[in-house]
């Protein structure tokens, strides 16, 4: 005899108390009782009882966490499959068996169904078909047959309310799944091979060779109004034309389901996290060769130019030089549907304690890269802010707002020179550090070398553009951030 | 030599266990059942009736039976057939109750880390980074702007540390996975954006009827319906109001800055499991996009198991999760044992940053990024000579009454910031309420559409105070 997996008395059906303890809360000839049976043979045929996590879903079946002496879990309705899904990837170990009904499995639940059944991984789902709903009261589910009369298809199912869903067949037909078979109770014959499929589907879970699906054409004599013998007959009769017995898929993959436990080291996480030791890399601080006027407190400069202009790119290494020399530094990209316009802005903070708030409504600093971006943010910079633009896409300005200091660069045609057009964004970094001394000296330079450290052919011509974009700069009049503001 | 066949166990019936419903008569090739004659007093139906002198013990009937206690052969007690038609066989043997011995919980550890330089990251990644600290391997979610780069880097991260991160179908499928993986007693967690959250409160309120832990990181967008992706904060009634159906309430946490996108992902977690709850991170979508300075924590986290996982081994055989509980009775007392929980948390996880409040006036009411706006726009209020404080609530839920309390007494007004209609309005206002305090008059700074308040506007209203409310 195998290993009792029902438990020896229900404590959880209604405290145990009286018959209850013994008995199920099925309708007398209800097919599930059945499966429950072959379920539990098989769990303990197995010896697979103190592995078995089995999932309850919402429908008749909704207290089998009742009876079976398994790890249990009970789901909201059509959910079972992700719940299961979730059980065995915590414990890949686990034998975790989805056991649903036709409204949970093939309505409210399908698209779980079908997307973990293509999954592959190894589960095992037991699909009650009875063609109804039963704990609602008997309404049309997915595979109520044309004709069937039910509490919401009273005059009969005709085609306007859909066809029956041959879940078995539409299983089978997907890739994940290693075994499909529709099984029977309504004679001694089904009743073993639906034992027998029962089995396979959980030796296959339990060998780690796959997804595997059992449907069982199951009787519900109440709400077919029928005794449990008519009801047998009439799923020989009527049901099994609609929905063939048979296997519908079985291959014999080699056990493949193997997952690593979880790690927690310290080196494989901080690496992945990208983090390194503290004073690992070569940093300019604050302190060295701020040769400027101080700095605002808290500097806004935005960057704005088309898609592919490079202002993220240099927004983010400002920000990332500003935090390495010892400041608080933001970068907040485009938000909005303005970076589906071709558009592309970085809101860039440097602060001496806090940045405050990361957006740059109002920069103190301007870098465009074109002409509309220009237009659109020049007469937002603060008076006594600076404004730098590509002189070489931008010939003639529009009217810029008075008492900003601009400073017009040509990035594109210096970028040019080094080879790489695309380091122009490295000559508007250059300028807009030779324009303000916003970092100590070499901080954007070291920052640079520290990102491109595994691109090393790319650094010769993005630290040339670097050195492009201070020259020109310092061939205009130099002067500090607000010097002649209004 | 004695015929094989007449050794065969043959089947008893416990009458009691019988519904009648006639399959064993129907499957006995012998015709040794009849359907009952007469109705058991204990069921109220009339159980089936052997007669079981042409009995070979084909088992066929037993096979038919549905009930697991119902028809049943028994090796080795055919001596006892007849008396099982009688009595039943836990007064014959004695009841056997399931023995249950209790798991032991395994505690979680703490790794020291090393002095790490620190990162300049997203927000949505820092946050990701804090989960991964916080011990969370388990990771399952579906695309949606602005959260989505969360989910992204956990895809590149976890595979190497043995973990995973799954992108469901739907949101109601990622939920429903981390029903599934937090029943197993793993921290287990998501990302998503607004109109993901909505399809994930159902799921949620399973994870709070079912005491199963879980972090969300919800990163607002604009609404409602599609909306757009710019940052919002009218979650937050779904966050503090709204979590599915039933009684359900969760910590909810707002932070402001990428550093404590992980610091309280990286709470969240021992927060959920403390309590076997839900803990939600509210951020706005701006938060996620922000890039800034993070520094690691002194310790990563690695996991334990909770003495009540629904883990798949022995030792946490008899373990349940479950959110059903069909007795009016039975569900009661769970309701007022969640309500417990909820006011342990009310009582215990109230976080708030007090900025300039000692000697405030006017009092500053913000969250998320719009708190970042709010600072500022003290700080140039003081500049002015304005008396501003800032009072940040980080847990939005349980609102922190307790470290607001002191201040009403003091403050001439209040001015609440915020990306929504009011909702952290109607937070504050049910917080003062239920504390039986006096609400001064308060004013609000909102922006709605996928915008945030900007510091001007908060500045214009501290100082000049045009529209007092009430």
């Amino acid at each position: 005899m195998n290993t009792p997996v029902f438990y020896d008395h229900f404590e959880r059906h209604a405290h145990g108390e009286g018959v209850k303890g013994h008995s199920t809360h099925y309708c007398p000839g209800c097919g599930h009782g059945l499966v429950h049976r072959d379920l539990a043979d098989a769990i303990g045929a197995l010896g697979l009882k103190d592995r078995t996590v089995l999932v309850s879903p919402v429908g008749c079946a909704v207290f089998a966490y009742y009876y079976f002496d398994v790890g249990n879990t009970q789901a909201a309705h059509g959910r079972a499959p992700a719940v299961a899904l979730g059980h065995k990837l915590a414990n890949p170990d686990a034998i975790v068996v989805s056991y649903q009904g036709d409204g949970d499995l093939a309505a409210i639940g399908l698209a779980e169904t079908l997307s973990i059944a293509q999954l592959g991984v190894p589960l095992t789902v037991v699909f009650i078909n009875n063609g109804i709903y039963g704990m609602t009261g008997g309404q049309l589910a997915p595979t109520t047959l044309l004709g069937q009369k039910t509490a919401t298809s009273p005059g009969g199912r005709d085609p306007t309310m859909g066809r029956p869903l041959r879940v078995a067949e539409l299983i089978a037909s997907l890739d994940g799944p290693v075994y499909v078979e529709r099984v029977a109770l309504f004679d001694p014959r089904q009743r073993v091979k639906a034992r027998r499929a029962i089995e396979k589907a959980l030796r296959l879970q339990a060998e780690g060779r796959g997804y595997a699906f059992v449907e069982v054409l199951a009787e519900c004599p109440t709400h077919l109004k029928l005794t449990p013998e008519l009801a047998e007959a009439w799923v020989r009769d009527q049901m099994v034309p609609v929905f063939p017995l048979g296997v519908k898929k079985d291959l014999v993959p080699e056990p493949w389901f193997h997952r690593d436990a979880p790690a927690y080291d310290v080196e494989r996480v901080l690496a992945l996290a990208g983090a390194e030791p503290a004073g690992g890399r070569a940093s300019a601080s604050r302190k060295d060769g701020r040769a400027g006027a101080a700095a605002p407190r808290d500097v806004g400069i935005k960057l704005a130019g088309a898609g592919g202009d490079g202002a993220q790119t240099a927004g983010l290494l400002l920000t990332r030089a500003a935090i390495a020399a010892g400041f608080d530094a933001t970068h907040i990209p485009s938000y909005g549907p303005e970076s589906r316009g071709g558009t592309s802005y970085a809101d860039v903070h440097v602060a001496d304690d806090e940045v405050l708030n990361p957006a740059a409504p109002e920069p103190d600093l301007l870098v465009a890269f074109n002409a509309p971006s220009l237009a659109k943010f020049a007469p937002a910079v603060v008076p006594g802010g600076i404004i730098l633009y590509d002189s070489s896409l931008v010939p003639q300005p529009p009217p810029l707002p008075a008492g900003r200091r601009v400073l017009p660069v040509p990035f594109a045609e210096l970028a040019r020179q080094t080879g790489r057009p695309v380091t122009k964004n490295m000559v508007a970094l250059g300028a807009l550090q030779e324009a303000t001394d916003l970092l100590p000296r070499d901080g954007l330079l070291l920052t640079l070398r520290q990102l491109l450290k595994d691109k090393p052919n790319s650094l010769p011509a993005n630290e040339a553009a670097l050195i492009a974009g201070a020259r020109a700069v310092r061939a205009q009049a130099r002067a500090p951030l607000g010097a002649d503001g209004p | 030599m004695s015929n094989p066949l007449h050794d065969r166990p043959r089947p008893f019936l416990e009458p009691a266990y019988c519904k009648g419903c006639l399959r064993c008569v129907e499957a006995c090739p012998r015709h040794c059942i009849t359907p009952g004659s007469a109705i058991n007093p204990s069921t109220g139906v009339a159980p089936v009736e052997l007669h079981l002198e042409h009995c070979n013990g084909c088992g066929l009937c037993t096979q038919a039976c549905p009930e697991p206690f119902g028809l049943r052969l028994h090796e080795g007690v055919s001596h006892l057939e007849g008396r099982f038609q009688l009595e039943d066989p836990a007064k014959l043997f004695g009841r056997k109750r399931v023995q249950v011995t209790a798991p032991e919980p395994a505690p979680d550890a703490e790794l020291p880390l090393p002095d790490c330089a620190p990162l300049v990251i997203k927000g949505v990644y820092a946050s990701a980074i804090g989960a991964v600290l916080a011990g969370c391997r388990h990771v399952f979610g579906y695309p949606i702007t602005p959260s989505t780069e969360g989910a992204e880097l956990m895809a590149r991260m976890l595979p190497p540390l043995g973990g995973t991160f799954v992108q469901a179908v739907s949101e109601v499928a990622a939920v429903n996975m981390m029903y599934g993986a937090g029943g197993a007693g793993v921290p287990a967690m998501t990302f998503t954006s607004s109109p993901g959250f909505s399809l994930m409160l159902e799921g949620i309120s399973y994870l709070i009827g079912a005491e199963v832990p879980s972090v969300f990181v919800n990163l607002m967008r604009g609404g409602p319906g599609l909306g757009n992706i710019g940052p919002e904060q009218a979650d937050i009634k779904l966050a503090c109001r709204g979590l599915g159906h039933g009684n359900t309430q969760a910590i909810v946490l707002a932070p402001s800055t990428p550093q404590e996108m992980l610091d309280l992902t990286m709470a969240a977690f021992p927060l959920s499991f403390r309590y076997r709850n839900p803990v939600i991170l509210l951020g706005d979508g701006y938060l996620g996009q922000v890039t800034g300075v993070v520094r690691l924590p002194a310790a990563l986290r690695r996991p334990g198991r909770p003495d009540w996982a629904v883990w798949g081994d022995r030792e946490h055989r008899h373990n349940l999760i479950n959110s059903i509980l069909l007795a009016e009775a039975d569900l009661a007392a769970h309701n007022e044992h969640l309500g417990r929980k909820y006011a342990e948390m009310h009582r215990r996880e109230q976080r708030a940053e007090l900025h300039r409040c000692d000697d405030a006036e006017v009092l500053v009411v913000a969250c998320n990024t719009p708190a970042r706006m709010a600072r500022g726009a003290v700080e140039a209020a003081r500049a002015r000579g304005v008396r501003a404080g800032l009072f940040r609530p980080i847990s939005l839920w349980p609102f922190p009454i307790d470290a607001l309390s002191p201040l009403l007494a003091r403050v001439e007004r209040l001015v609440v910031v915020e990306a929504s209609a009011g909702q952290l309005e109607d937070e504050l206002r049910l917080a003062v309420s239920h504390a039986g305090l006096r609400l001064p008059p308060l004013e609000h700074v909102r922006r709605l559409g996928g915008l945030l308040p900007q510091q001007d506007e908060i500045l214009a209203r501290l100082a000049v105070p045009e529209e007092v409310l009430r």
